[in-house]
This record gives structure tokens, C-alpha cells and sequence, in this order.
């Protein structure tokens, strides 16, 4: 029996909208390091205070996954990331409890290397092929953190990307691949440290990349049976510029055109992410059906990964995707911000900002789908929804007893009823905006707002609604995560389109 | 069917501290100067007190919890003391507390005090609560303004107000309460503002700005109650009685179902319908003579006055320009300044209410006295306009 083809069935995206003007880095800094001058081109994202490498997951995975309320189907979750926000509490099952996924799912982390991202699509590849899994959910995100005055706080961006493994309605086929184990210490964060310490470029670039991309993509190319000059999109994520990755291509023998854009003008390299963000803006831009390409990701050696493009591609035409994502910005100009909310400045967050954080992890338990899932109830015979849910119910009219089951609302429709700007309440982000958001199917939570555009906000306005940090419990290294508000026209009518001022 | 509380408790005397960032007085020293105003009001010894009913709201930099702390200050003669805590409208849950010991008969005479020490936080504005191990994973970690602030939003979507007119109609509330608070000895903030000072001052909470947030405040009140038949063998003339003392609590219904539409109170309205029935009230517009009310933020008086049934629906904006709640309009409200420049001690702030009426119905309110009130009203919440506590107390001069 032939063996059935294994690929990617859908994709999702997710940037956060901030995108920092490198040119306020560079010209803050320029006192310090003239020499970054010239880097001061361009944009990359950068996360709200609010978002980790988990909460942009979770997005990336909600653009895959769309509306449905049942995600039953996804049997596995591989999240790939360097930055994930605990060393010891199961990342991926934070996303898995948000996603309101089956708890049946078999959900693991993939750490420790920029493959990651790559090295866990592998992994879902491998689950499927051999029958252990078949849906699997492939997360990548990275939200690093990066010392002022660094060419990374520059190079760097923030950014999850979302693909899923499985046999039917395959929108690109695997056709093979490798993985290089090298410990080439290009860089590394050691066990105590926030930031990375890193090697001379040129070093990285002349024995590093150079030499051991080329082997990987030969061992890719004999293992899926694709020659050099049927690739057309050669994706590798590279900070040495568009030049240098084209003469990778070249040196082993494929088009240099094929190199696709490494997103360094736009976004910033998204870490593990990022291998997998490029592919999914490729296949949004350029791929086309019977296309094969080539996905690349250096560190610790080298993942290659080869795929070829199915007329099913159109069905994700609906997606945000990358390309979504990169078209909803918002212009950050204020360099402070970027490093206040990195937590690279020491501020004076006032009295109220005191108060213990502490997590009731006995609570949180009990509330789980509430609180991660953002689940209330819906009364079986009157058909009334709430949040949350309790024994007996809110409807005035009929306070029915034990009759509700458990009702998602993460993805319906919901509007704004009553909201203000809030200047006294800690906020890491003031004026602090929150208000009572109404659903249109019925039901209603005060919460929070993120991603506002203060002065756009009114009665009336849509919102989206997204799973973010909610506290930080800096005492005991804990964060709580809870589910936000965003108005959805401020960020339509704000949003510039198009490319980043060069 | 219940008979109601009218006219079976009479007030015997009550007493309120200097409100204020009183610097110079802890809880204990604020409660002292409440209840030996009240018993030498009332005139009576502390042994013919029966029991005691005390508020206060954060015990967190308060008093702490438990009884003790009143009995203990007061040196109270080994009587039952009560701690009650309702959020904002604490106060009228201790003067509730008193009123039905008496009216049961279990109690000839009691005492009410509320006290708040809020300026031991070292920083402004209210101390930041404790919501539980729940709330806090899910509620917005928001302040009191920011969630009355949602009530401007909201009405002036129901009624199609724009904002420039509710802001100046809600700078006008805060305009009335200041020239009243200047006539207040016992006021917090006595000095008078413009509309064009409330409406330009610094924004707390969009639209609420500094003069439309009232004051934090330390300071205490007292009420002594018993029996008009007592209170008359005491001798007391121009007795004032309680007519009505309703509470009304939220249930969810406005923070869950979407019934509510955000721009009014729910309970207040309850509270407000059954204690005119409890008083008799058929017509609150013209039978009531003042009123002081929950003015925690401009914009809490204004849909307030609609809640009460003072002002018609969607009528408030112009009752409030026209001048119908100021010193000289047709129903006097805040005239001792109300929380807004009295000051909100909160677990005091109900018994304070209860306090000027009393005087006012006594004829005892010095330079604010108004002309012959016969009934008066007091409206004390808790919480925010989303889930809250509402009690609405009247009281009047003894047989009318």
C-alpha cells in the first residue's frame, strides 16, 4: 500500500501590531553607538507589555484553527520556542487550555534552539506519518529579550506562526527533509541570563550559515527526491542581508531569485518563529500550486524541510496569516516604551502597582475553562448565556438550577456597552481602558481592553477578543493570563497599511 | 405581610466628626468624636445603651475587623457590637443594624457608628481592595472612577446626549456640591469651583475629571436610636423617625444579563420604589423635601436623580442645569456638600447622610438651614454600577 502524503493542511499568523521605528532606537542611542546609525531603517514588531510567546501562540493557532467551537479534531500540539514564560509548567498546555483544546491532545514544548519552531514541525510530521497523531498543531513564537544598544533589540521582532500536520485537504505536501546537529555556539543564554551572548558576525556568517546550510540542504534535497533547480522558494530566516542569502541559494545550484524575503524591513526576526513565519508568507505571496519549497532554520546545526504546494492552497485565502498580520500596524515611535515594556527600565510604578499578585493556583484550577478558555455556561432550557457560569441562573426570569453546559465565547461577536480611560488604576500602559462588552448571541464580561487607540474608543464599537497576560506576579515568577477586549474599528482606522518608511 | 419601619423608630441623637485628611486623629479618635456628639445630643448615659452596630469598610488599613475596635474605643459598657461592611454604604447598614434592634424591641435604645481612615495609604484616591482569590484572575484591575465613569458612556448612548453637554451638566453637579460644602464647618473641601474649573481640571477617568471624583476623606458618624415613645418621655421635642429603610442588592443581572443597559442602577431603582411604599410617598418630586445622595462621582448624582424617580427618564441633564437639586431649587440635594466636599469616610458616609437630615429636619443646619423640610431621603451605594449595594433611607419630622 502506497503511504499516504503527509503536509501542512492550514496556516495562521500572528505580529503584534506595535512595530518600533528602528530610527528612534538608533538615534536615542546614537550618543552611545554611532555606529548602529546605519541600521535605523525600517520597522520591527513589538510586543504589547501584555503578550509573551505563549499569548502570541495562541493567536497564530486562532487564525489556524478559525471560529468553530469544536477543536476536538487536534490530537497533538508542538510549540517551538526559546522564550517560553516557564521553565516548569507545561507551555503548550497553557495554549491547549485556551485553545479549549481536548485535554486527549498530546501536547509537548520544543526549546532550546532557534530550530525549534522547525524542529517541532518535524516532530508533528513525524507523528502523522506514523500514525500517532492526525491533526497536529504546530506552534512557533518568540518574544526575545535583548539588552539596550544591541544590533538584536534592532534585527529582532516579536511574532508567532501556526501550521497543522495532517493527510486530508493538504495544501502543501512534505516531501522530505533533514535535520543537522552541529554545536556551533553562534550564540547562547545560559541558564540564569535574560539575554543572549553572542559570537562575531563574521564568524557566524563565514563558518557558520555558509558552511552548514549548504549541508543541509543537500541531505534535504536527497531525502525528498527534489533537485536544486525545481526549488522555488528557498525560505531561510538570516540577518545578513537579502544578498547573502541568495548566494547560500546559489551555492547549491538554486536560483538565487528563489530566496525570499527574510521580513528584516517589516517585522524583525521572530526567533524560532521564524522559519515558519516566512513560510506562511510565502505561501500567501508567491507560492503557487506544484511549487517546491525549500524552509531552512539555522541554529545548533540546521533544519531543512522540503514541501510542494497543492491547489488546496487556496483554501486558506481567508487568513490573516503574516501577511494580515504585517498589514495591521501601528507605528511605535517611543524607544522608552519598547524598553519599558521589555523590563529594561527601573520605573516608578506607584503605590497601587504594590498590591500582591499572588495566584490562587486552587482557584485557577476550579475556574480553568473560565479563566483559559474563556468558557461560561448556556442554560439548556432557556437558552440563556452567561459568564460565568454558575449553578443557578442570571436569567430574571427563570433562575433555572443545574441546567448549563459549558459555552465558548472567545470567538463571538461582542460590542462595547459602557467603557472608560482609566488614569488612576496601575496600568503598564495607561490611561488603563476597560468596559462592559456585550455579545451578540448574549451574554456580557467586564474586562479589560488592549491594544487601544486612546481616543478612538466609544459605545457601539466592536471588539475582538484575545488571551493575554493579565498580572505579574513578580514575586514568585508567576503570570496569570486572562482573556482581553480589543476595538476592533480603532485598529481598522488606524492601522497604516503598506510598507514601513524606509 | 410586613408593617414596615414607619414611625416606629425615632432618631435620639447623632454626632460626625470633622471630615478630612485628618492628619492629626486615627479611627479610634474619629469615633470618640462622633458618638460624644451623639451622647450629648441624645442625652443619656453609655449604660442605657443596648447594643451597637459599627461599619467600616477596609480593615485593611483601617480598624481591623471584629466589634472590638468600637467597643474598645468607646469603652462601650460589655454590650453586643456588630461589625457590618457593605462596601460604600456600610453606614446605612449600621444605622439599619440599630433601627431594627429597636423596632424588634430587642433593643431600647442603639447605637450606629461608621468610621473610615483612608489617608493612612500614603498614596491618593481609594486604597486598592481585596477582591478574593477569584475576581482579581478575571475583573480589570480598575479603581472606582473608572468603573462610575462607564455610566457617561452608556447614558449617552440611551439618550443620545453628546459629550460636551454631559460634561458640563455633570461639571454642575460638582459646582452646586462645592457651594454647599463652603457653608459646611465639618466639610472636607469648602472651597466653590466654576464649571469652567471642574470641566478643564485633569482627567481621573475619561470623562471624569478631578472635581467630578469626591474627596477621600477620614472621619466618623454616630446615631442614637430608639422608640418615639421613649424619645418623647425623654422629653425631645421635633422628633424625627425613620419612614422607610430599604436595601437592594445587585444579583448579576447587570454585569451578566443583557437586559441591563448600563446607564442607570438597577437596585437603586428597587431600593427607591419600595421605600416610597414603606413611607407612603406617592409623588417623591413633590413630597420630598431634600435629598443627599451617593454622589461618589458627578456622573453617580446625575443618573441617580432619574433612579430616585425625581426626575423623569432620560430628564436629568435638565433638572441639574436648571438648578432643581441647588440650596434654592425645588429639591435641595448634597446641601451639606455630600461626598462629593463633605468628604466620603466610607464606612461613615450613610450615618453622615442620615446626620444632616436630622439637623436640617431640626432646624439645626446653621448657615445652609433650609426652609421647612418636612421629609428627607438618603441614598447610599456600594460597589459599581455593575454589581452594587443599594440603600435608600427616609426620614421625617415625627407624625407628618
Amino acid at each position: 500500500m502506497a503511504q499516504q502524503l503527509v503536509g501542512l493542511t492550514a496556516y495562521g499568523g500572528y505580529i503584534p501590531r506595535l512595530r518600533l521605528q528602528r530610527k528612534s532606537v538608533v538615534q536615542a542611542n546614537a550618543w552611545v553607538a554611532p555606529n548602529f546609525l546605519g541600521k535605523g531603517k525600517g520597522e520591527r514588531s513589538m510586543a504589547n507589555w501584555d503578550e509573551d510567546a505563549v499569548t502570541m501562540a495562541v493567536e497564530a493557532a486562532r487564525d489556524l484553527l478559525g471560529p468553530d467551537d469544536d477543536r476536538s479534531h487536534v490530537d497533538a500540539l508542538y510549540f517551538g520556542s526559546t522564550t517560553m514564560p516557564f521553565r516548569d509548567r507545561l507551555n503548550s498546555g497553557i495554549v491547549a487550555a485556551a485553545l479549549t483544546l481536548d485535554e486527549k491532545v498530546r501536547a509537548v514544548d520544543v526549546g532550546s534552539t532557534q530550530r525549534a519552531g522547525t524542529s517541532a514541525l518535524l516532530q508533528a510530521v513525524s507523528a502523522v506519518k506514523a500514525g500517532e497523531a492526525r491533526h497536529a498543531l504546530v506552534l512557533a513564537s518568540d518574544h526575545r529579550k535583548t539588552k539596550a544598544v544591541t544590533a538584536q533589540e534592532l534585527d529582532f521582532g516579536d511574532g508567532a506562526a501556526a501550521l497543522s500536520v495532517g493527510t486530508d485537504n493538504v495544501i502543501a505536501n512534505y516531501l522530505g527533509g533533514a535535520s543537522l546537529t552541529v554545536d556551533f555556539v553562534d550564540h547562547f543564554r545560559g541558564d540564569t541570563e535574560e539575554f543572549d551572548y553572542n559570537w562575531e558576525e563574521r564568524w557566524i556568517r563565514d563558518e557558520g550559515f555558509a558552511k552548514i546550510v549548504p549541508r543541509a540542504v543537500k541531505a534535504a534535497l536527497e531525502d525528498s527526491g527534489v533537485s536544486a533547480d525545481e526549488v522555488r522558494h528557498f525560505v531561510l530566516p538570516c540577518s545578513f542581508g537579502m544578498k547573502f542569502v541568495q548566494q547560500l541559494a546559489k551555492r547549491s545550484g538554486i536560483d538565487p531569485e528563489t530566496a525570499r524575503d527574510t521580513l528584516a524591513g517589516n517585522c524583525g526576526e521572530t526567533g524560532a518563529a521564524h522559519a515558519l513565519v516566512m513560510l506562511i508568507h510565502t505561501l500567501q505571496t508567491e507560492a503557487k500550486p506544484g511549487d517546491k519549497v525549500l524552509v531552512l532554520q539555522f541554529g545548533g546545526g540546521c533544519d531543512a524541510l522540503v514541501f510542494e504546494v497543492t491547489d488546496k492552497i487556496a483554501s486558506q485565502a481567508g487568513k490573516r496569516g503574516i501577511v494580515g498580520s504585517l498589514k495591521d500596524r501601528m507605528e511605535e515611535t517611543n524607544y522608552m516604551k519598547f524598553l519599558t515594556f521589555n523590563g529594561l527600565i527601573e520605573w516608578e510604578k506607584g503605590m497601587r502597582a504594590e498590591q500582591d499578585k499572588k495566584t490562587a493556583l486552587t482557584t485557577l484550577y476550579r475556574n480553568e475553562d473560565m479563566l483559559m478558555g474563556l468558557v461560561g455556561g448556556r442554560c439548556k432550557e432557556t437558552g440563556v448565556v452567561q459568564f460565568p457560569r454558575s449553578r443557578i441562573s442570571v436569567n430574571p426570569n427563570n433562575h433555572t438550577v443545574d441546567t448549563q453546559e459549558p459555552y465558548k465565547f472567545a470567538e463571538k461577536k461582542a460590542k462595547i456597552l459602557s467603557w472608560s480611560a482609566d488614569f488612576l488604576s496601575f496600568s503598564m500602559n495607561p490611561p488603563n481602558h476597560y468596559g462592559m462588552v456585550v455579545f451578540d448571541e448574549g451574554g456580557r464580561i467586564m474586562m479589560d481592553f488592549t491594544d487601544v487607540e486612546p481616543g478612538t474608543v466609544d459605545s457601539g464599537m466592536e471588539v475582538k477578543l484575545v488571551f493575554r497576560i493579565k498580572e505579574f506576579d513578580d514575586k514568585r515568577g508567576f503570570r496569570r493570563y486572562f482573556w482581553k477586549a480589543v476595538p476592533i474599528a480603532s485598529s481598522a482606522a488606524k492601522s497604516q497599511t503598506g510598507q514601513a518608511a524606509e | 405581610m410586613a408593617t414596615g419601619i414607619k414611625d416606629k423608630v425615632a432618631i435620639l441623637g447623632m454626632g460626625c466628626s470633622k471630615f478630612g485628611e485628618r492628619w492629626d486623629a486615627g479611627p479610634e479618635e474619629l469615633m470618640v468624636e462622633a458618638y460624644l456628639e451623639a451622647m450629648q445630643d441624645a442625652g443619656i448615659e453609655p449604660t442605657q445603651l443596648d447594643a451597637a452596630w459599627f461599619s467600616t469598610h477596609i480593615d485593611e488599613i483601617g480598624t481591623g475587623k471584629g466589634g472590638t475596635p468600637l467597643s474598645l474605643a468607646l469603652r462601650l459598657p460589655n454590650i453586643a457590637v456588630t461589625r457590618v461592611e457593605n462596601f460604600c454604604a456600610s453606614g446605612s447598614e449600621a444605622l439599619r443594624g440599630a433601627v431594627y434592634a429597636v423596632a424588634s424591641g430587642a433593643a431600647d435604645i442603639a447605637l450606629a457608628v461608621g468610621v473610615e481612615k483612608l489617608k493612612d495609604t500614603g498614596y491618593g484616591g481609594l486604597p486598592v481592595g481585596n477582591m478574593g482569590t477569584l475576581n482579581p484572575q478575571w475583573s480589570p484591575s480598575g479603581s472606582a472612577p473608572g468603573n462610575f465613569a462607564q455610566l457617561a458612556s452608556a447614558y449617552r448612548a440611551k439618550h443620545g446626549v453628546n459629550k460636551e453637554d454631559l460634561k458640563r451638566a455633570i461639571a454642575h453637579v460638582s459646582v452646586k456640591s462645592h457651594a454647599n460644602g463652603a457653608k459646611n464647618p465639618k466639610a472636607h473641601l469648602r472651597n466653590e469651583v466654576t464649571e469652567e474649573q471642574v470641566m478643564g481640571a485633569p482627567m481621573i477617568a475619561e470623562p471624569l475629571g478631578l472635581f467630578d471624583c469626591c474627596g477621600v476623606s477620614d472621619g466618623a458618624a454616630a446615631a442614637i436610636v430608639t422608640t418615639p415613645e421613649i424619645a418623647k418621655a425623654m422629653g425631645k421635642k421635633d422628633i424625627v423617625t425613620v419612614k422607610a429603610m430599604q436595601l437592594s442588592v445587585s444579583n448579576g443581572l447587570e454585569s451578566q444579563h443583557n437586559s441591563w443597559d448600563g446607564s442607570y442602577f438597577h437596585t437603586a431603582r428597587i431600593a427607591a420604589k419600595k421605600a416610597y411604599k414603606e413611607a407612603g410617598i406617592d409623588n417623591p418630586r413633590e413630597q420630598v423635601s431634600m435629598i443627599e445622595v451617593h454622589d461618589c462621582f458627578s456622573i453617580t448624582e446625575l443618573v441617580t436623580m432619574e433612579d430616585i424617580f425625581i426626575s423623569p427618564e432620560g430628564g436629568a441633564v435638565k433638572d441639574v442645569m436648571d438648578g432643581f437639586y441647588d440650596a434654592d431649587g425645588k429639591v435641595p440635594c448634597q446641601i451639606d456638600g455630600g461626598l462629593k466636599c463633605f468628604g466620603h469616610p466610607i464606612g461613615a458616609s450613610g450615618l453622615r447622610m442620615a446626620y444632616e437630615m436630622y439637623l436640617q429636619l431640626q432646624g439645626r443646619a446653621g448657615e445652609r438651614q433650609l426652609a421647612n423640610p418636612k421629609i428627607g431621603m438618603t441614598h447610599n451605594l456600594g460597589g459599581a454600577p455593575s454589581q452594587n449595594v443599594c440603600s435608600v433611607t427616609i426620614v421625617g419630622a415625627h407624625g407628618v
